[in-house]
Parts: C-alpha cells; structure tokens; sequence
C-alpha cells in the first residue's frame, strides 16, 4: 500500500490526523461524527459499510490497535493521537492474508455486503485464539449478521484459516 | 439510420457504447419482431441495427467481454449467465471479462432477476450465443489454414489444428470470423463435456467481495454529488402538511430542505428530504426537522386488531380458487374430519445493504442512475412515462447488490432519488437508513390458512380444503384489483401439490392492508406452505400414520415430488429412529420457482423448548449450472427460513410500525444456525427449475412438525419462540 500522506480538507470543524491502514490522513471533521462516513465518505474506503447505525450488525467492523470495533458507534472524537486504525482495505496488499483466502476457499460471501465485517470480525478472533472451537467462533462472531446465511462457511472458513495459520 | 418501431440504434452509438475501436466479432440477440422468437446474429459489421444485443465482444487484442443481464445479488448470476456463454465459447474463467447491463433496450426486457428464473430463462440461448462464436471462430481458422473444419477445434480461447500443431488465438481469428454468417442451428455441446457447467465453480465476484473492492450501489461517488435523508411519515398512508427547517438548515453541512415523493405503485407519500455536504450531516438535519402530517385516521392501524379483521374474514366463503370432487359431501362424509387456523406475520426484506440510490438529473433532461437493483428492465420501461423522458435519456449503473430477497424489484427507492435530483439540479446519493427500511415497508404480506380434511376409516385423506386469507402485493400495483376473481399470486401452490386428493375445494378472501407489501424471498409461498404442509401433518397423525408414510400414499404416480420425498427419506435416515428428546418433521413444496423437501432433526430442551440441531435439504432442478452455488442457496433459504419462523417479524402499532432495526426485528446469528445437509436432484432434461427460493418454503413446516414431533406442541402461528414453545 502507498505509504504518501493523504491530506482532504473540509470546511468544517476540528482538525484531526488519522492513522488508517498505515497512511497518515489530516482532515477536519465535526466531533461527532462516526469513523463509519469519515472512513467511507471523507478517506473514499468503501469496504467497511453501513448496516444499522447502532452497532447491532458488525457491517462496519474495523480495527483500532488491532481490537475490532463498530465504526459506526465511533465517533472520530475518540479515536485518540497514535491509534492504529485498520479496514478491510488494510488487511493485505493482494488478498493474500489467510482469512482472505480461507474465505475464496470456502466460498464464502453471496451478496458480501456483511463480508468486510465478518472477515475483521474473524482476523481479530484469530489473533486472540488461534485455534478456535465452533463455540469460540460463535461467541466471537455473534455480533456479525449476515442476512444471506452464510454463517456455516464462515465456521468453515475460520476453522480453515486457523490450520493456514498453523501451517506457516 | 433505420427505424423499425420502437427501437432505433445507429452504429456510432453502438460502437460507443461497446467502447470499441477496430474490427471485432460481435455476436449478439436479435429479435425477430414478426415471430417474437430470439435467433443469434453476427453484429460485427452492422452499419446499423436494432434490437441489438451483443452479448460477446472478442477484440483482436484477445480482450473477451461477455455481457450479463441479470443482476448479482448473492444469488451468483455473476459467475453462473456468463458461465454458460463461456463453457460453450470454450473459455476459462479469468479469459473474459463480465459486463453488467443496465437496462439498455438493446438487451430485450429480461433485464432483470427474480422468480428464480436467472439461469432457467437463459440456458438454451446463452450456450446457442456461445456455441455459434465457437463455430465461426472455428470456421475462420479453418479458412485462414485451408484446412477443414472437422480438423479444427477450440479450446481454452484458441483453435487448434491438430495434424500440424497450429494454433490461434480468438483475437487473431476476429477478422474473418466477423465476415461469416452466423450459423442457424450451432451444434451445443454435449453435457458430458462441460469444464464448467454441472461442476463447482469460483464465482468471480468473490475475490471483490472478501477485500473490500465490490461496488454496491451505497459505494458509488459522482462528482459534485451531495448526500440526503427523507423524513417519511411514519405512519402509512398518512400525508405531509407542514416542515419547519429552519433548525436543520442551521446544521454545520446541510444544503437544503426538500419534499420528496415516494412512489411505490400506487402508494405514493411525500416526506421531507435533507441535502447536505456528508451523510452525518443530512442525518443531523433530518433530527433538527420540525415535521407536520396529517394521520387521515390511519394512526388506528394496529396488528392486534388486523389480526381479529382476517380471522373474521375468514368466516367468508371466499372465492373458489381450483375445486375437484366434491369436497362438502366427501368432508361431511369423512370418518373423522380436522379443522385448524394457521396466522404468519407480516417480515420485512431486512437487506443488509439499505435503500439506496445516486441519481444525476442533468441539463438538457439527461439522466444518470446508480443503484442496487433487481430490475434494470423496469427502471428503464417505466421512469420515461414518469419523468417525460425517453428511455435513451437514461443511462443506469447496476451495481451489485447487497441482499434483494425481492425488495430491489420495487423503484420506489429509485425514483425518490431521481424526484430529488430533478428538484435541486445536482447529484445525490439518497440513501435509506436501517430505520428506514424497517419502519416504511414494503413488508411481506401475511396469510392467515382456514383448513379443513376429512380421513376415510381406512386413514387417507378423503377431503381437502385450504382457504387463504390475505392482503394482496398486487393491489398496491393495479389500479383496480378485480376482486371478484382470486388472485393467483396470494393462493401459491395450494392447489398445485402432487398430492392425489380426491375432493379438494381451496379458495381466496381478500383483506386490505394500509402498509405496501412486496414480493418476499419465495413470495406467497414462504408462509402458505406453512399452514399446508403443517396441517397435512396433523392429519397424518390424525390417521395414525408416519407423516412421511401418510404423503406418499398421496403419491402413487411418479412426479417429482415423489422423487424428492424418497431421496429425502434415504438421505435423512428418515427410517432409523431418532434417541430419546429429539424429533424430526418434514415438509416439501412445489411452486413457480421450483421444487424441494426438507427435514429438520431439533432437540427437546425442556417440555417447552427446542433446539434446531440439523436441516437436510432435496432440491429438484432437472440440471444444475454451479452445484457449490445451489448448496449455498439452500443454505442460505435454510436461515432466512428459520429467521421467517422464529423471530418477531413486523407488528404496528398507532398506524406504525413497532421494529426498528436489529435488536427488535432481529435476524438469526452465527450461534442459531443449524447444519444444513443439501443434496441436488439434477438428473438432466429441460426442465430447469429455480434455485433462489425453493429452499425457503419447506423450512417452517418441516421445523413446527418436528416441534410437534420432540414436544407434542402443535404450532398454528409464526412466529414461534423456540425458547417458550406455545401450541
């Protein structure tokens, strides 16, 4: 990922200077507003995406220092100076991190519009349990909807991901 | 130029629209207006045309682009329409690149996905598409070598001579090949050599999907484009009197205040819409409204007492849908006779992506649209009446789209954001909140089922009645419904199992509902197979019969029902008995998309709760295109199935709707979902049937039997709490 500085002003508001997928981001934003829109519409990544507003969907997974969070819940207010802050668009260079890749595997995704959640939701788990039993997965995973159903390949997949993960 | 009707292409905007340059071989559709049939044509060198619809470009570059009409939802049609072109064109998947259309005239009016008619309504003529581009590229080589064409074969994207090793790759082939004459009758492939069809294979639009790069509708940025939210009336079918903005204008972003119609058929409310630089601020805005509306006593509406209406109703005679024997005098003669009254709710589509849509109305009454949608078709047939507009006005982007379950095949969330647009001359993205979409509909309809059988001494069933009790999708969409004649889509299937019922008399009361209603994810038939196929398993116990035992009895001829319910009893060890605390239910269901059975194994928890442990599911479709794809399919129709039955589904409440989003009208989660067990019945043969939705319809009935099953609690109502089971 290019590594120049992205400066985007706004008209607006407090000054901020982000951290996201490893790029320095400066932007003026008002207080309350969620990581969710200054992601998607102020920074231009459109993977991480909106489902309920209310943190009850994990569509809007991201990471910050590694722990996921709903972006939409948010707001750009507390995310503080040397906060590392990851989307789906972070994960890998060429869909080549192991979650990814379990992920085409099992087929995973239909419509895929919960998959960037679901996929941050599952990197995090990975990396606070290693080798997850179906109950790990499903208490780590239960705040991801998917309204396609594809919670059985999701298991599949993170089961799958976990012996990579070993394997290397 | 020539005009021939309606339909008027010259070959510059043709070229341009293809993006093309130099010599290519298009390979396209065209429709024969005397006979309305559909035969392959050679459109590489049409100075001009109409009704054209190149579904192949092979540039002399190589570059293959294969075009795909049905929109991608999660239903796979982004891999399984142009797989069909492909496996007859002898291409690898990563050789072309797939376009999707946008509605243009030139590829007919079966721009669209729904039905579960995708891949059904395109396998002949899609692989004739591919199988003619094969024979002229072959042709071409044989010409270019002086060889004969029986020595010449494709593959991979090049045709090969085999007696002297030569090879060429389609681009170079292009040239002469676009000067032949397309063939009238290409020799298809035998299935038996299919690479791709039949077989499991990667979708392509899955590697955009896991890193974030997939562009839905909600994803799309124009430039100049601003961003609104619409205060609706929340309560249905109420209108707007009076909007004070002069807080929201006030918040730091926002542009303007607007009203705004929404036109849903004949549903149509004006709310209030708020434009601003960014979505926060529009949503800010929205909250700083002062809104007044008139309820025009609509804010009465409330389930409780919509409830009582159709259970009143259902005293009526109704209308007859399909009446056979004589079912008054063979129930009223019947050894022993069964009634009960089975209710479903009303469930909201719950997309995972929202309403959403970037409209740009621009100078000279030229219009771009961006949206997630089903039916491209439509939104082109239908807004040039709507906006004075004629459909080469519109140019329209289909996106993929995050979940439609058959929300997408309404315009209302189009033509809200095109309304706009028009109104303050710039771009907007007009995107629905989670709210949004609960609260204002469409819903799926409920049916309320009055059932009647009568069992001979012998315990089959002599007598049969199902009356339906519902609102209709359809009077939201005609003008004036003709209600002295059933509507055919709120009676779905009751009267078409292949079960051999001597007597049967089924018929239709209609109800009227406040709030829009739309087709669901299998339509009618995702509730009624829930009161048919549960009340069929009380009367198998009313004869003392295995459930499994008493339907097949009803099956003494072959069909293919008959087949999915023995491959089910083989594949779900319907025969072993199950330990103690656990049941299993069946149910099976044959309508206009297609066909399956289940069985669902649950544990009893205690003597009122049940957990589901185990869904196996037949599906019949006659041949398969991508069997991994049917298995996520039924998969997928398996949990949204179980949502359908076990959670709250949509209630009102003072003329609104009582859910919100997630937490109220919740959907099931990773710790809910059962194992399901897919097996596909593709024995080959034209009769394709759909694979989208007959998963769905079986899932209830088969769960509540299995309930009864485990518990002896016999369900009559959906939804039913797995968790305080009450009969």
């Amino acid at each position: 990922m290019a590594s120049a500085e992205i400066i985007i002003q706004t008209d607006n508001m407090a000054k901020y200077a982000l951290n996201i997928n490893g790029n320095k981001v400066q932007l003026e934003a008002e207080p309350d507003t969620p990581m969710l829109w200054v992601i998607r519409d102020m920074v231009g990544l459109k993977g991480t995406k909106y489902g309920c507003g209310m943190a009850l969907c994990g569509a809007c997974t991201i990471h910050v220092n590694g722990q996921p969070v709903r972006s939409c819940s948010t707001t750009i207010d507390s995310i503080k100076k040397n906060d590392q802050i990851t989307t789906i668009e972070g994960i890998s260079e060429n869909l080549d991190h192991i979650v990814q890749q379990a992920w085409i595997e099992e087929q995973v995704p239909q419509c895929g519009y919960c998959q960037s959640g679901q996929i941050m939701s599952a990197v995090a788990l990975l990396k606070a349990i290693p080798n997850p039993t179906d109950d790990d997965i499903d208490t780590y995973m239960t705040g991801n909807i998917c309204r396609c159903g594809t919670y059985n390949r999701i298991r599949k997949a993170i089961h799958r991901a976990a012996a990579m993960q070993k394997g290397k | 130029m020539k005009n021939t009707g309606n339909i008027t292409v010259n070959r510059r905007n043709f070229l341009r629209y293809t993006s093309l340059t130099g010599t290519a071989l298009i390979l396209g559709i065209s429709r024969s207006n005397a006979t309305g049939t559909a035969v392959v044509s050679n459109l590489s060198h049409a100075e001009e045309g109409y009704n054209l619809s190149p579904f192949i470009i092979i540039e002399k570059s190589g570059k293959i682009t294969i075009f795909n009409t049905k929109p991608e939802m999660g239903q796979g049609t982004f891999q399984s329409i142009p797989a069909l072109i492909a496996e007859e064109l002898e291409l690898a998947p990563g050789q072309f690149t797939v376009v999707q259309t946008g509605g243009e005239k030139k590829f007919g009016d079966g721009q669209a996905a729904g039905g579960s008619y995708s891949v059904r309504s395109s396998y002949e003529m899609m692989r004739k598409v591919g199988a003619s581009a094969r024979e002229m590229l072959v042709s071409a080589a044989s010409k270019q070598w002086n060889v004969p064409v029986s020595e010449c074969n494709a593959e991979f994207a090049r045709v090969f001579h085999k007696p002297s090793g030569r090879s060429l790759g389609y681009g170079e082939l292009v040239e002469t090949a676009a000067t032949l004459a397309t063939p009238e009758n290409p020799q298809l492939k035998d299935p038996k050599t299919f690479r791709m069809l039949g077989k499991s294979s990667r979708r392509p639009d899955v590697p955009l999907k896991v890193s974030g790069q997939a562009v839905f509708g909600i994803d799309v940025e124009v430039p100049g484009m601003v961003y609104a939210s619409v205060e609706r009336c929340p309560v249905f079918g109420a209108a707007l009197t009076d909007f004070d903005a002069s807080h929201a204008t006030k918040i730091t972003g926002v542009e303007q205040v607007v009203p705004v119609e929404r036109v849903f058929g004949n549903y149509k409310t004006t709310g209030v819409a708020v434009v601003a630089a960014s979505y926060w601020a529009a949503l800010k805005g929205r909250k700083a409204l002062k809104v007044k509306w008139d309820y025009r006593g609509n804010e009465q509406f409330n389930s409780t007492d919509y409830s009582q209406h159709l259970r009143d109703l259902a005293r009526n005679e109704g209308i007859t849908d399909v009446s056979t024997g004589d079912f008054d005098t063979a129930f009223a003669g019947g050894q022993s006779q069964v009634e009960a009254f089975y209710e479903t709710p009303f469930v909201a589509h719950a997309t995972m992506e929202p309403m959403n849509c970037t409209a740009h109305w621009k100078e000279g009454n030229k219009l771009e649209i961006w949206a997630s949608t089903q039916v491209p078709s439509d939104i082109i047939n239908e807004l040039p009446g709507m906006f004075g507009l004629s459909a080469d006005d519109i140019t329209l982007h289909t996106c993929f789209s995050g979940g439609g379950f058959g929300r997408r095949l309404a315009l209302d969330f189009v033509i809200e954001a095109v309304n706009l647009s028009q109104k303050i001359k710039k771009p907007v993205k007009l995107i629905w909140t989670r709210e949004d979409d609960m609260q204002m509909g469409p819903y799926r309809p409920p049916t309320f089922s009055a059932m009647k059988g009568a069992l001979s001494s012998d315990g089959k069933l002599t007598a049969f009645q199902h009356k339906v009790i519902a609102p209709t999708i359809l009077s939201f969409f005609v003008p004036q419904q003709d209600k002295t004649k059933v509507d055919e889509t709120m009676v779905e299937g009751i009267s078409h199992q292949a079960y051999e019922i001597p007597n049967m008399k089924n018929s239709f009361v209609y109800a009227d509902c406040p709030a829009p209603l739309l087709w669901w994810r299998s339509v009618t038939s995702s509730t009624l197979a829930f009161a048919h196929e549960c009340f069929l398993d009380e009367m198998a116990h009313k004869a003392g019969k295995d459930p499994l035992n008493f339907r097949m009895e009803m099956l003494t001829k072959q069909s293919d029902t008959k087949r999915v319910l023995q491959k089910l009893r083989e594949v779900s060890n319907w025969d072993a008995p199950l330990p103690e605390g656990k049941g299993r239910g069946i149910a099976q269901w044959d309508f206009f998309a297609g066909l399956a059975g289940e069985v669902v194994e649950v544990t009893r928890l205690s003597d009122n709760s049940v957990k589901i442990d185990k869904v196996y599911v037949v599906i019949d479709l006659g041949t398969v295109v991508n069997p991994d794809n049917v298995k996520a399919q039924m998969e997928s129709s398996v949990v949204m199935g179980i949502t359908a039955a076990v959670k709250n589904g949509i209630t009102f409440a003072n003329g609104r709707t009582e859910q919100s989003n997630y937490h109220d009208s919740p959907v099931l989660r990773i710790t809910e979902s059962p194992e399901v067990v897919v097996h596909i019945l593709a024995e080959g043969g034209s009769n394709i049937k759909g694979v989208g939705e007959p998963g769905l319809p079986p899932v209830a009935p088969a769960l509540a039997n299995a309930i009864f099953d485990a518990t002896g609690i016999r369900l009559r109502k959906m939804p039913f709490d797995l968790d305080d089971l009450k009969g």
